[in-house]
């Protein structure tokens, strides 16, 4: 593979944006490209898990035996981020939006669609609310209020290719930073763009680049963070699978600026798949000499390598990180200094999470005031939310900084899938976050407002949960969450979050007792004024919102020794209230261990000497009968 | 960390091979004296071997040139490293917030009764090693059971058994 020249990168654009015209609504020049259609079937691990890689062989062999290969192109691309829905595959040029795809549904597809010009009708996104079916993909609800940046190329491209990355005027940004740019002006367009750390804590990053620039050291270095640890955030993971050279343009970006000739992803090790496409993509950039010695001939040199986490939650902490790079143990340890002035080995280090780091092309390219024309006044552009739980459109969202909590769970998301129950709260923020309530679902989604809501954006974790969650038990599950992971360098951290649990576990149990919640409020303030890192100073704020928000649910549990969500098992009497009975007959049908007698048109009984507690007959339950 | 003995005192648990061995030697003279090679060390060596007996972990601490307790002190830390042995198939549940709110403990629950032994151990067939993980990153086809490499979606307590039972 010969390197690519600078004067070259244009004219290569050029040529491989007509590879991929068809699907961005412009027409490829005639006689460019034979195809005229594209199939962009999801490669996700979503999809992958839902069967798309069988798919994806059914139809290319398929379309082989009818002699279609040539008029019809199928790409494998990442995650596509209605994860839900899966497997997905988008028809292009219109744009027909294919959902839960079999093999079994592929000749039907060929013949009738490509073929015969009539979409599949039964395999089109049936609309949760209207029930009605919507064929294109950019007027379904869940794609149509989006602003994509991050994930511009999300569901779009070939995942492991270049050339269709270099199509998308990938690799341009690097090339305007290497040659037209000095690492002030590369600083000044990031800091004019507001961009703010989307890992968690919002720091400026322009500001951290700044501070890095300015340290003293020859080596320094520059490090992703894509270790992922907030359990229910999964667009890291996605970037990283479907535009992974917009993480490495984006790094070496930023090399330019503060000085640095050498960087690593440190990427967990549950990630597999995209560790595969990010090492392809790592690969690919160095043979096309974008990426390693002599950068397109600027006598610019950056190498980039993946260093694989191997599963502690608190090397996504940034010394942690850094240390874990090191080989040692993952403890943090307090700042200053900040890894600006002495980072990884001791250099000044700049680190970004992987999310920030796909921004950063765009803004080059585009301007920092085009970036900042989007947002709040505190939090500028647009930010990748999960959104997951009890939500119809579960996938990736993501929405200019400041759009409200309702507009994203109920305009894109759908609302809530089962009619019977009803919203609850939201946890944002993972195990540093919290739980916010119906009546802040008008709050404009941006750092400062979420975090006097209680909360915080965090990376963009955002778990809808109706009435059959507890708000103790979620307390109780981070609690868990932060003992286990806590690395036991401090007391406070290791020892107080344990009392905490302790605490709630027995509340959890119905052993709970007056005082209870004042020694936890009390615990809480300690934890987090006396903690090493962030893991212990925001341990305690799952406990503190839903002690904010719903105090009553652990007071039931104390004083009424009851659990109105009925999960807390301890608290289930697991007896059939026979009014509210409907006869049904559905927990009877769905006890796994027989426990349950029912006759038509009588109420259920359950034998509480056969009852394993195992909760099947309450979720069953359409009419709250069980208590 | 006075647990970690001299290389003598602890034997080589059955099962382990002198081409796993030899492979373990060859990692270690690969990355010898390389700053952070300690955890990619550990990583190729638990692929090779299955798990990281004391045995072992004293042989990469001669290998690679670094004190035993170094060595103990990263493979505790890291919830990656394993020092049991497991069983021929591995299950793990997420225990991820996504797949915790939609059902994922009913189906740890279901299997652990199932299984008859607890998260984290081996069934006494050396059938299935019983894990959780925390969040997967499929957080989009909640709750997500991992059996070896195969990713399943939307596993409802009502079906994980019949799913690790297709595991022979
Ligand atoms: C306990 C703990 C865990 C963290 N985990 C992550 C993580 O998984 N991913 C991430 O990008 N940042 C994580 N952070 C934040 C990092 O310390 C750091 O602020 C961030 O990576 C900087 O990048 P950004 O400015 O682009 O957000 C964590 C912080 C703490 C205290
Ligand atoms: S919470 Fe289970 S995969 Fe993310």
């Amino acid at each position: 593979m010969p390197k690519i020249q600078l004067d070259e990168l244009s004219a290569l654009r050029d040529q491989h944006r007509q590879g991929i015209a068809l699907r961005l609504g412009e027409v490829p020049e005639p006689g460019s490209h034979k195809a005229r259609r594209h199939l962009l079937i999801c490669g996700g691990t979503g999809c992958h898990a839902a069967g798309s890689k069988n798919v994806k062989e059914t139809l290319i062999n398929e379309l082989a035996a009818q002699g279609l290969s040539e008029e019809v192109k199928v790409i494998e691309t990442g995650c596509n981020g209605f994860c839900a829905m899966g497997p997905v595959m988008v028809v292009y040029p219109e744009g027909t939006f294919y959902v839960n795809l079999e093999s079994r549904d592929i000749p039907e597809l060929i013949e009738s669609h490509l073929k015969g010009g009539q979409a599949v009708e039964r395999l089109l996104f049936k609309d949760p609310t209207s029930k009605e079916r919507i064929p294109l993909m950019h007027e379904i609800p869940f794609f149509a209020h989006q602003k994509l940046v991050a994930l511009r190329n999300r569901g779009l491209l070939d995942a492991e290719s270049i050339d269709e990355y270099i199509g998308r005027d990938g690799y341009r940004a690097m090339a305007k930073a290497l040659t037209e740019m000095t690492p002030e002006d590369i600083i000044g367009q990031v800091k004019a763009s507001g961009l703010r750390g989307r890992g968690g804590a919002g720091f400026p990053t322009g500001l951290k680049w700044e501070f890095c620039a300015k340290a003293a050291g020859e080596i320094k270095y520059v490090l992703c963070n894509a270790d992922e640890g907030d359990p229910g955030a999964f667009m890291d993971r996605s970037i990283l699978e479907a535009d992974p050279h917009s993480v490495v343009e984006g790094m070496i970006i930023a090399a330019k600026a503060i000085g640095a000739h050498r960087g690593y992803v440190y990427c967990r090790a549950e990630y597999p798949l995209a560790v595969h496409r990010l090492q392809k993509a790592i690969d690919q950039a160095n043979e096309h000499g974008l990426l390693g010695e002599n950068i397109l001939n600027t006598g610019f040199s950056f190498e980039l390598s993946i260093y694989q986490g191997a599963g502690a939650f608190v090397c996504g902490e940034e010394t942690a990180l850094m240390r874990s790079i090191e080989g040692k143990r993952g403890m943090p340890r307090p700042r200053p200094p900040f890894p600006a002035q002495a980072g990884l080995w001791n250099r000044p280090t700049v680190l970004n999470n992987v999310e920030t780091w796909a921004n950063v092309p765009q803004i080059i390219l585009k301007g920092g005031r085009w970036y900042a024309s989007m947002g709040t006044e505190t939090s500028k552009g647009t930010k990748v939310f999960a959104l997951t739980g009890h939500v119809n459109n579960i996938g990736l969202v993501e929405v200019p900084m400041g759009t409200s909590l309702r507009t994203i769970i109920y305009d894109i998301g759908g609302g809530l899938p089962k009619k019977h129950r009803k919203f609850k709260a939201v946890q944002l923020g993972g195990p540093s976050g919290g739980c916010v309530p119906e009546e802040h679902l008008d709050l404009p989604c941006d750092y400062e407002a979420i975090i006097k809501a209680g909360a915080i954006v965090g990376s963009g974790g955002m778990i809808v949960m109706d009435d059959s969650t507890c708000m103790v038990d979620m307390a109780r599950y981070f609690l868990d969450f932060i003992q286990d992971e806590s690395c036991g360098k401090c007391t406070p951290c290791r020892e107080g979050t344990r009392r905490m649990l302790q605490i709630v576990e027995k509340i959890t149990r119905g052993q709970g007792e007056a005082g209870d919640l004042d020694t936890l409020e009390e615990l809480a303030a300690m934890i987090s004024q006396s903690s090493l890192c962030g893991l212990g100073q925001t341990a305690p704020n799952p406990v503190l919102s839903t002690l904010r928000y719903f105090r009553h649910e652990y007071e039931e549990h104390i004083f009424e020794k009851k659990c109105r969500a009925r999960s807390c098992v301890a608290l289930v009497k697991f007896k059939v209230d026979e009014e509210k009975c409907k006869m049904c007959g559905l927990c009877f049908k769905n006890c796994p261990v027989e426990a349950i007698t029912w006759e038509k048109k009588k109420p259920a009984h359950i034998d509480l000497e056969k009852c394993i507690k195992c909760k099947t007959c309450i979720e069953n339950c359409k009419y709250d009968a069980i208590y | 960390m006075s647990r970690v003995q001299s290389a003598e005192a602890v034997s080589m648990p059955e099962g382990i091979t002198p081409e796993m061995l030899e492979k373990v030697d060859q990692i270690c003279a690969a990355h010898r004296g390389r700053p952070g090679a300690l955890i990619p060390v550990l990583q190729k060596v638990q692929e090779v071997v299955g798990y990281l007996p004391e045995a072992i972990q004293n042989r990469i601490a001669e290998g690679l040139g670094v004190p035993g307790h170094e060595v103990f002190g990263v493979t505790t830390f890291y919830s990656f490293f394993s020092m049991k042995p497991k069983g021929r198939h591995v299950i793990r549940v997420c225990m991820g917030t996504a797949c915790y709110v939609r059902g994922g403990k009913e189906a740890l629950e279901r299997l652990e009764r199932h299984l008859g032994v607890p998260v984290d151990s081996m069934t006494d067939d050396r059938r299935f090693t019983l894990e959780q993980v925390r969040c997967l990153g499929a957080c989009g086809v909640a709750p997500v059971v991992v059996v070896n490499q195969d990713t399943h979606r939307k596993v409802m307590a009502d079906q994980v058994v019949n799913l690790v039972e297709q595991y022979k």
